[in-house]
């Protein structure tokens, strides 16, 4: 067969192809969490002056599937998240528990106020530390921890209604407690 | 004239120009270096190690170029590392354990990554086994073909005529 003129034609369609998915369904920016399946790094951190108690390790090993969310002031995608963390509190599915990352007391006080508090605790993570032993890289990051503290899941950048309705809400129908 | 006037102007530019590259060349190196450990050799392993950290922020520079604030935390934890006696492998582990493989610059060399490692050296092997079936074969096909046809008197002639042209032309100066 004299065909082999197009072998050059096929080596550039699968490379273009291959190229085509990495731009268009690849994300370098979702750096899988290499916390996935394991128990989170224990910490106990205080609250945001006036919104929840405190927070640590132990809260997150109740028996039940929690949210631990990512959160600052300075964050402006978090503002993106903020509704669909309310409607999940108001709907009282699942416990959510913030941790404030790198900012200021009075700052994240204020923020809440304005913006209303989604959560049960919070923990402020003055100084970023226990973010490091979560590898968090940025905000907001939601992690969606197992009855007994295990990592099960972590979404990166804000909560869209994918992530909702694919990664949190099958996990609470399974899951009567 | 007008030239050399401008030129003469924008001298004392140049020479600004000139001590800002040389005064920020001995800057640079110490832009995102806050709080040096007191042992040099410490600090130059925790600069080393940090070199080979990705910023996962600013994917791509190390935690050494960025200054992201998360670049400046890992610094940061880098150095407390090796202040409290760990090995760089060491130090290593305790980002890789929280970040994964992707936050070193230089991939490990394991079961996930042995494509990478490997795929150049299979290209280069495979590369080269087609270009020698390729050159063998061309030189097959020379040797089986019947050498040239020596050139008709004529055709000598006409040779000897061009370069003799030539060599008349040449000569003259």
């Amino acid at each position: 067969m004299k065909l082999s003129f197009m072998t050059p034609i096929l080596t550039f369609m699968v490379i273009a192809g291959v190229m085509f998915y990495a731009l268009f369904y690849l994300d370098p920016k979702e750096i899988p969490s290499e916390l996935l399946d394991k128990k989170a790094p224990s910490f106990a951190l205080p609250a945001v002056p006036g919104y929840g108690d405190d927070l640590s390790s132990e809260n997150l090993k109740e028996g039940k599937i929690t949210l631990l969310n990512v959160f600052a002031s300075w964050c402006v995608a978090c503002l993106a998240e903020h509704p669909t963390l309310m409607e999940l509190s108001r709907q009282g599915k699942i416990d959510i528990y913030g941790l404030n990352y790198k900012d200021k007391p009075e700052a994240a006080a204020k923020w809440l106020k304005r913006n209303g508090s989604p959560y049960k605790r919070t923990g402020m993570d003055l100084k970023g530390r226990v973010g490091i032993d979560f590898g968090v890289y940025g905000v907001p990051e939601t992690f969606i921890m197992g009855p007994d503290g295990t990592i099960l899941d972590k979404i990166i950048g804000p909560i869209t209604e994918k992530d909702l309705k694919t990664r949190i809400l099958p996990r609470l129908t399974g899951d009567a407690g | 004239m007008s030239f050399r006037l401008k030129r003469a102007k924008s001298l004392p530019i140049y020479a600004t120009l000139l001590l800002f590259t040389i005064g920020f060349a001995g800057f640079a190196n110490a832009v995102f270096v806050e709080e040096r450990l007191a042992d040099p050799v410490s600090e130059e392993r925790a600069r080393n190690i940090s070199e080979g950290i990705r910023c996962l922020v600013c994917q791509n520079q190390s935690i050494m170029d960025s200054n992201a604030g998360l670049a400046k935390d890992l610094r940061g934890i880098v150095r407390e590392r090796v202040l409290a006696g760990d090995s760089d492998d060491q130090v290593r582990q305790f980002l890789v354990s929280r970040y994964g493989d992707w936050v070193l610059l230089n991939p490990p060399f394991k079961m996930q990554t042995l494509v990478l490692w490997l795929a150049p050296f299979v290209v280069l092997i495979f590369g080269g086994f087609l270009m020698i079936r390729f050159l063998r074969r061309k030189s097959a096909d020379q040797i089986g073909k019947p050498p040239s046809e020596p050139l008709s008197t004529a055709e000598m002639a006409e040779l000897d005529k061009l370069i003799a042209e030539d060599d008349s032309k040449r000569g003259q100066p």
